[in-house]
């Protein structure tokens, strides 16, 4: 039985042979990557802030959310980042069965967050508010929509690892892997949060 | 049915009406069909294939990148050279030679090629083969994630050259400010050469910003705390942490622009609720970073060669490594410079004046200190040594004028002005590109075993210097009389002498540039009397010269244990005997085609977004796509080199003169051994 990995370890220490493949490294460089991801969707909040209000006479964020159905979007989501967990620790006890079980739920949740994205878009687009509408509709697709190209690359990695899983079960380097996608999802869904608020809860205060 | 195979690719967009143009297309058709003949005579296709294209050793993808560099640099040039001949010819009735469009576009491509494609990837080159070898590290902490970064920035240097042969470049300057730069007023592929050249490009050294950021905080030797690390590794750490900050940003301006010219969105169009001035607040939070993340590395390097050259330890380490982090986080404060003349208000544009004019500080405290390591030393003057010492009083110059250019009111009368081209050329071409050659000089025998030319290097240095005061100075002199940037044609008889004076400074520098096309040629050809036997030719300090040279693909055959700052000179002083040690079995990662294939899948998609090729577009993402879940699919990313090999390999070459002799007697040992002949 293979131990348990620790799942990120950011000190230095002292080792007497850095091993350049060991899966501390890959992890802390793709910290690092997520890191460099926050400032990506920072900028992207940034833009969105200052076009917020540039309707072109077009609606605004009051006429266009639809709160409820954002709100079990939302919920989708969290609720895939609590699955995330639950695989990580079956990953921890070396059970296959469960870990499958619980990525397969992640990635359905996941699947289902996108879906209403998507649809949510189409509504939009289809009522003649797409993107080129107005500035603060461009800055909203793209910022959401950046969110959602995340999460679907996020999917695509994770039926990746499920087919990897069920064909060489849990090896070092997909226990690697596996904590790397709990962080990606983990952080996603802490940008979601940032989205909820900023762009939907506060887009429909008058 | 047309519009869906060729997109918006036509015949006509090969500009046969540009004599200038079309010859110089068909002089580098012809020059790279010589090289691809030559290279086909001798049978070498599948050795650089083998060895150098799919190869992962940071070695040779950093001398890839430096190559890249110096081939670019000579575009770039070439784009300065019919810049200045054009505005010393156009005055008046004169006309110059140079159509209008063109113009436009050799300005744009000029800046973007020199920062892009020529400091970047120097300095990334140079980072590349020195860092692991400083820290006493055998790669880096990603070597196939290197190879990918290095592939992209090549493939996005493909694009934006071949942009000369098949349509045009951007026209709207390096920093393609919209409303030019959108759809409305550039509706041509101009532009997305631009955009795809630099996003592309960007991914890749966002990645190799992360890469060696891991590097050095986890690889290195063990014994050797932040504070005992040399101080190019010191200044690239730093840098890494300023291109993962910044160059996302890069990625957002430029997506966003990509999405108002190819969905029709309002970002930064006058209409519809865009906002142009966001697109030059993100770009200078990218653009200002960026100044630092080309400088930092020069710094490194100067620190280095006056440590080493003046037989001293570099006076003020400790000040000097919290200097390049004050510079890096002050960096990040100074964005709005670049625009005072947004009209910002006076309390915003005194907050950004002031923190522009703190950044002098604690580039000051680097002066001195350099001036107090040369100070009563034992100074060989080398050609590294005279890069140094021309860098710190012409960016004395350049800096001073930058406190000047920070104070918003002198700054609303000299914006968009020559002075301005004078003051960052002023600060770019010592401050980076000086450094850059130094450094090439100073690590050149390490990588490839001999030294370069002394006496071309130095008449390459005086050519460079006189010909940089009179291609520059005047340009100064030109913005107080008000002459702008940029200009095609003006009717302003006084300003023509300046102009003539900064074209023979153009064609001064252009005999520097020969000078080094000779220096290496000559080097080449000399190489055994420059031969260096030791891996130590200037009796260096630091790590790398531990090592042989070229060293081995693993580098260390053993890891030191480090103890003090200098660590290669500690233990030359200790002088232990190392003769007899056990060797160990060392993992290698393997090479992989999946790079230069990246690279090539990159090259298709740019090319693809340019022309509106949807279908071959969306071919190259998924193939790219492909070889992402490919290579999570391989299990034999690595290799084991035996305890024996190792062994080999280190008695030949510690022994062992020019030749690799020994390796005969292990199969094993025949790849590694065309490491001492590179030059065969």
């Amino acid at each position: 039985m293979t131990p348990a990995q620790p799942l990120l370890d950011l000190g230095n220490p002292v080792r007497e042979h850095p091993d350049h493949d060991s899966v501390d490294l890959t992890t802390f460089g793709f910290w690092l990557y997520l890191m460099t991801d926050c400032v990506l969707f920072s900028a992207l909040f940034a833009t969105y802030a200052v076009l917020h209000k540039n309707f072109a006479g077009g609606p605004t964020g009051k006429d266009l959310f639809d709160i409820p159905y954002v709100f079990v979007e939302t919920l989708c989501l969290l609720l895939s980042s609590t699955t995330t967990g639950f695989a990580l620790l079956s990953m921890q006890r070396q059970d296959r069965t469960r870990l499958l079980y619980w990525l397969g739920l992640t990635a359905l949740l996941g699947l289902g967050f996108i879906g209403m994205e998507i649809h949510e878009f189409i509504r939009l687009v289809s009522a003649g508010n797409g993107p080129q509408r107005s500035g603060f509709l461009s800055a909203f697709f793209t910022l959401v929509g950046t969110h959602g190209l995340h999460v679907t690359i996020g999917l695509l990695w994770m039926i990746n690892l499920i087919l990897q899983i069920g064909r060489r079960g849990i090896t070092v380097p997909i226990q690697s892997r596996l904590i790397r996608l709990s962080l990606f999802w983990h952080f996603l869904d802490l940008i979601w949060i940032g989205v909820f608020t900023l762009v939907y809860l506060m887009g429909v205060r008058s | 049915m047309e519009e869906l195979i060729f997109g918006r690719l036509t015949l006509r967009e090969i500009p046969y009406d540009n004599p200038i143009i079309m010859a110089t297309l068909g002089g580098s058709t012809m020059l790279l069909l010589c090289i691809t003949f030559l290279i086909w005579y001798h049978g070498k296709w599948s050795y650089l294939w083998k060895e150098w294209f799919t190869s992962v050793d940071h070695k040779r993808i950093g001398i890839m990148y430096v190559v890249l560099a110096l081939v670019m640099l000579l575009r770039g040039f070439a784009d300065a050279l019919l810049m200045r001949t054009q505005q010393a010819l156009a005055e008046g009735s004169a006309q110059g030679y140079l159509p209008p469009d063109h113009y436009n576009q050799i300005f744009s491509a000029h800046g973007t090629i020199m920062i892009i494609f020529v400091a970047m990837p120097f300095f990334i080159g140079l980072m590349n083969i020195i860092v692991p070898l400083q820290i006493g590290a055998r790669d880096v902490a990603y070597p196939f994630l290197n190879s990918v970064s290095f592939w992209l920035t090549a493939s996005s240097a493909a694009l934006v050259m071949l942009s000369l042969g098949l349509g045009n470049f951007s026209h709207a300057g390096w920093s393609g400010y919209p409303p030019l730069s959108e759809k409305y007023y550039s509706p041509g592929p101009g532009v997305d050469y631009w955009i795809w050249g630099l996003q592309l490009g960007g991914v890749g050294t966002l990645m190799t910003g992360i890469n060696f950021f891991v590097t050095i905080l986890r690889l290195r030797a063990p014994g050797m705390t932040l504070m005992k690390m040399p101080i190019f590794s010191w200044t690239i750490l730093v840098t890494n942490v300023l291109i993962m900050l910044a160059f996302p940003a890069l990625t957002v301006v430029l997506a966003l622009l990509a999405l108002d010219r190819y969905t029709g969105m309002h970002f930064f169009t006058n209409h519809g609720g865009g906002n142009l001035m966001l697109f030059t607040n993100l770009f200078w939070i990218w653009g200002h970073p960026e100044v630092y993340i080309v400088i930092l590395p020069a710094f490194g390097i100067y620190s280095e060669v006056a440590a080493t050259f003046s037989r001293k330890r570099l006076f003020g380490y400790t000040s000097m490594v919290y200097a390049s982090v004050a510079i890096a986080m002050l960096s990040f404060m100074v964005w709005l410079h670049h625009f005072f003349t947004m009209g910002a208000g006076a309390n915003v544009n005194a907050f950004f004046g002031i923190a522009t004019m703190i950044i002098a500080i604690p580039t000051g405290v680097k002066v001195f200190n350099w001036l107090f390591t040369f100070y009563r030393g034992r100074i060989e003057f080398t050609t590294p040594v005279l890069w140094t010492l021309g860098f710190i009083v012409t960016f004395c110059i350049g800096g001073m004028t930058g406190v000047l250019l920070a104070v918003p009111g002198a700054d609303f009368e000299l914006h968009n002005s020559e002075f301005l081209i004078a003051h960052f050329h002023n600060m770019l071409i010592p401050g980076a590109l000086f450094g850059y050659f130094a450094g090439y000089a100073y690590w050149f025998p390490k990588v490839f075993g001999f030294k370069l030319d002394e006496t071309w290097g130095k008449r390459a240095f005086w050519l460079w210097i006189v010909g940089f005061y009179l291609a520059f100075m005047p340009l100064y002199a030109l913005g107080f009389m008000g002459m702008p940037r940029r200009l095609l044609h003006y009717d302003n008889a006084h300003w023509q002498p300046y102009l003539v004076v900064a074209l023979s400074g153009t064609l001064i520098i252009f005999g520097g540039i020969l000078c080094q096309i000779l220096q290496l040629t000559f080097s080449i050809r000399n190489r055994a009397q420059l031969r260096d036997e030791t891996g130590d030719p200037w009796d260096g300090r630091t790590l790398e010269w531990s090592v042989p040279s070229p060293p081995p693909a693993y580098n260390f055959a053993r890891i030191p244990r480090i103890h003090t700052r200098d660590a290669f000179l500690a233990m030359k002083n200790q002088a232990r005997d190392t003769e007899e040690v056990d060797y160990e079995a060392i993992l290698l990662p393997r090479s992989s085609s999946l790079g230069p294939l990246m690279g090539g899948l990159t090259f298709v998609l740019g090319f693809s977004l340019v022309w509106y090729l949807w279908w071959s577009a969306i071919l190259a993402l998924a193939g790219l796509l492909g070889c992402v879940i490919a290579r999570s699919w391989d299990e034999h990313t690595e290799e084991e080199l035996p305890a024996s090999a190792v062994r080999a390999i280190e008695t030949a070459l510690r022994h062992s003169g020019t030749s690799a002799a020994g390796t005969e007697e292990h199969p094993s040992l025949q790849k590694f051994a065309f490491e001492r002949n590179p030059l065969p």
